[in-house]
């Protein structure tokens, strides 16, 4: 029997708010899906299209970034920016064959240990159904050549 | 270090006792990373924080010329300091350093041991591809501004005030109420000593006022905040209290002259149990001994036909100007020391109490006022006709431990429950009943009050109160209030008439915590409290540099804690202005010129002005000293040309690689 699909995801995590929540779950001893490697960056702001892009390419089946919620940014709005890219990878991901659900942006405060939890746990149930990213070698040369 | 020399990684993998060992097969995980291009060494130890542990590493260093250093073990933001430390003992530059979390986010969060060691893998090759990339960098250093900024003049802002201002250090102490003071002015006796809250209170409310290095800002708040650690400028808005501080002279001859002979207004102080006049001063002992004109019911303010028979009294002083102005005032401070406090929950939450519906269901800060002898009935505890009750009921966690209102127990209501039963029972002779879940008086000599209460003669009945009625159900309960409760030790439900319920309500964070936060650039914990830097290791600090947390707005604790807490916050604060300095974290960014084509993308992504274009070159340049290190203007740039320290696009690569290449 084929070993059954566990899919790869990386997480970027904004050291002030995600990533404290990602620590939080730990310190909680909250369970959840060991699938998400997590990339820690100071701002969700600081996520290049490139990350994304590049992740992709290697192997990834999602990708996730955390960020704080709107208005909370310890950099004042750097996940505002972080939005506008979002919403321009979802489109441009989407263009280049890849489900848009495989990116995914969620505002996970300091606080919000459970929510790393749901939000994992439900990642992985999506790209479970999706199955994973199926790219030939070209394709994926192609996603660097973009990034 | 050149950059032709070889690279030599060496890797530690922590146990962490066996909260890592546990659920992360630390040996095979260690004699993996062995395998990887570039590492020389890898080892597993038991505690790598240790002396120790460090000292490994240090060793290693020298021994195996090793220049990178990878150490999977707890959160980055727990030990990173740490290693980086031995590091720099070891002799190499500390930011060759990478750490990579397998507790918080592997080993605490995972139950497969073989996933769980498949993960860690996957992140230590992460960190090994990553740090091979790290570059030698050096800390900057910002001067602490000696001055220091504390929000909220309750015992706590009080306490940090008097402690710093004693320490020859000026301090801006900001309150939004006309008074100091905060909750504990209204307390009658505080436990377990029963020593009386004002006497205790009100001197350190005077040195506050008297002290030299203390600028006393009541009426007051704080506006906006800009910069950054040691040099935070802050606005604070006076609002107008149209009696001017420096002219009073404190006589209150205003008061008694204003021309609403009865007065009318309720009074917030006395929680409305008693009434005030248009002018007023909180209570007897307020700091500052200068009253307030409220001009929502002045009669001069609202019609302009008042005989202003308060401007006649105060005479030559000419202390009241009715046409005071809010006054803005700018300051600037090195560090920031937040005491905003609490607030009471609000009873009509629990609308199955009674409280607002029944006159004689009080929560207990309304007792507090009635016990005290400078309340609303001189220390009297009568009921709201002027009756005395004869029984007394207090209703324990109320707001607390409660699924549908707060989860968290606020760990004053047990203990001052106590103080009230003794107080009440003291000034009535009544019979008291006390509805609890759990007594809990952990706290010295709390305890010993508890048995003290209980040869009281007071009644203790264990379960949640079910619901307050005044439907009687035989002549016994007519008039009365009827508390039902499961007595859970008994084991059936009772029917206790009494005259009078007391609501011990809980303490929640302040309706306005999430504003303050904002402002501060601070987090609240999942409740609605600020959020602590470490939970026991830096339990005053906060996220943000240079803010320090002290009282209730930090979560509920009794005046011990508080003032214990604001001693420490004042202690943080004077350890970075006695330093002068704070290193600051090397994560800036910087354009590489030859590649910056002039586009200006990366201007209007800093809030911070930290990027700017010189006209000159036609380029884009970073100021080091503005800039925070968010990292978003390298993100946008089109050019690649912007580069961050420590988080470097080939690092992260490198790392996004790593991740995936067992993919």
């Amino acid at each position: 029997m084929p070993e059954p699909f566990e899919p790869k995801i990386v997480a970027f995590f904004c050291n002030w708010c995600t990533y404290l929540a990602a620590d939080l779950a730990g310190t909680s001893r909250i369970k959840y899906c060991p699938n998400a490697e997590v990339v820690r960056v100071m701002c969700s702001g600081r996520v290049d299209v490139q990350f994304v892009l590049k992740a992709f390419a290697k192997g990834a089946d999602g990708v996730l970034i955390g960020g704080c919620h709107p208005g909370d940014c310890h950099y004042q709005e750097g996940n505002y920016k972080a939005l506008r890219r979002y919403r321009l990878l979802r489109r441009l991901i989407r263009q280049m064959g890849i489900e848009d659900e495989r990116l995914r942006l969620e505002w996970i405060s300091a606080a919000e240990g459970d929510r790393v939890r749901a939000v994992i746990n439900d990642m992985v149930e999506t790209l479970k159904r999706l199955g994973p990213l199926q790219k030939s070698e070209e394709e994926r040369a192609h996603l660097l050549e973009v990034a | 270090m050149s950059e032709r020399e070889t690279v030599r990684i060496g890797v530690y993998v922590c146990h962490c006792g066996t909260n890592i060992a546990a659920t992360v097969d630390v040996k095979s995980l260690a004699e993996y990373a062995g395998l990887m291009p570039n590492v020389v060494l890898s080892r597993d130890y038991k505690y790598m924080c240790s002396d120790p542990g460090q000292d490994l590493i240090r060793q290693d260093i020298r021994d195996r010329q090793l220049n990178r250093i990878v150490v999977a073990s707890c959160s980055p933001h727990l030990h990173e300091h740490t290693f980086r430390t031995a590091l720099k003992v070891g002799g190499l530059n500390p930011f060759y350093f990478h750490m990579v979390n397998i507790r918080e986010q592997a080993s605490w969060v995972h139950e497969n041991r073989v996933q769980a060691t498949r993960k860690a893998k996957d992140l230590v090759r992460a960190a090994v591809q990553r740090v091979a990339f790290h570059q030698p960098l050096e800390r900057g250093r910002v001067a602490i501004q000696p001055d220091v900024l504390i929000v909220g003049g309750g015992i706590a802002g009080i306490h940090a005030a008097l402690t710093l201002a004693n320490a020859g250090k000026h301090v801006y102490l900001v309150e939004r109420e006309a008074t100091i003071g905060g909750h504990m002015a209204r307390f009658d006796k505080t436990f377990p000593t029963l020593d009386c809250a004002a006497c205790i209170l009100t001197p350190k409310m005077s040195a506050v006022r008297a002290h030299p290095n203390i600028t006393l800002w009541t009426y007051s708040e704080v506006t906006k905040v800009d910069g950054y650690v040691g040099n935070y400028k802050v606005t604070v808005l006076r609002q107008p209290r149209y009696v001017d501080e420096d002219l009073c002279s404190g006589c209150l001859e205003c008061i008694e002259a204003c021309v609403y002979k009865q007065a009318k207004v309720p009074d917030d102080f006395n929680l409305g149990l008693s009434k005030r006049r248009p002018i007023y001063i909180p209570f007897p002992q307020a700091v500052p001994q200068v009253p307030v004109i409220d001009p929502e019911t002045c009669i001069q303010f609202k019609s302009g036909k008042c005989k202003t028979t308060c401007v006649a009294a105060c005479g030559d002083r000419h202390a009241i100007n009715l046409r005071a102005e809010a006054k803005e005032e700018r300051i600037e401070v090195g560090t920031v020391i937040l005491a905003t406090g609490f607030q009471t929950f609000d009873a009509h939450r629990v609308p199955y109490y009674g409280y607002g519906k029944y006159p004689n269901v009080y929560t207990a800060l309304e007792v507090e006022r009635l016990v005290n002898a400078s309340g609303p009935t001189a220390g009297e505890v009568v009921l709201r006709d002027g009756g005395r009750p004869a029984a007394v009921g207090i209703v324990h966690c109320v707001g607390s431990r409660d699924e549908n209102t707060h989860r968290w127990c606020s760990r004053v209501c047990c203990m001052y429950s106590l103080k009230l039963a003794h107080l009440i029972k003291e000034h009535t002779g009544a019979e008291i009943f006390n509805f609890y879940i759990d007594m809990r008086t952990p706290g010295k000599g709390f305890e010993e009050f508890y048995q003290k209460l209980l040869t009281e003669r007071v009644h203790f009945i264990r379960g949640r109160v079910a619901e307050v009625t005044d439907w009687a159900l035989d002549p016994s309960e007519e008039g009365k209030l009827v508390i039902r409760v499961e007595d859970t030790l008994a084991g059936f439900v009772r029917r206790i008439p009494v005259d009078m319920v007391v609501l011990a309500t809980g303490l929640e964070p302040r309706t306005d915590a999430p504003e303050v936060r904002r402002l501060f650039n601070i987090s609240c914990a999942s409740e609605g409290f600020f959020l602590e830097r470490h939970p026991k290791l830096a339990p005053v600090n906060t996220f943000t540099d240079g803010v320090f947390l002290a009282g209730c707005c930090q979560g509920p604790k009794d005046i011990p804690d508080t003032v214990a807490q604001a001693g420490a916050a004042a202690a943080e604060a004077l350890a970075l202005i006695d330093a002068g300095y704070l290193e600051t974290e090397p994560n800036t960014a910087h354009v590489v010129e030859e590649k910056c084509c002039g586009c200006k993308t990366c201007i209007s992504m800093c809030p911070y002005h930290a990027v700017a274009f010189v006209d000159e070159i036609h380029k884009s340049r970073v100021n080091e000293v503005l800039c925070k290190g968010c990292g978003t203007c390298v993100a946008a740039c089109p050019s690649g040309a912007i580069r961050q320290n420590l988080f470097e696009d080939d690092e992260i690569f490198a790392e996004i690689e790593g991740v995936l290449s067992n993919a």
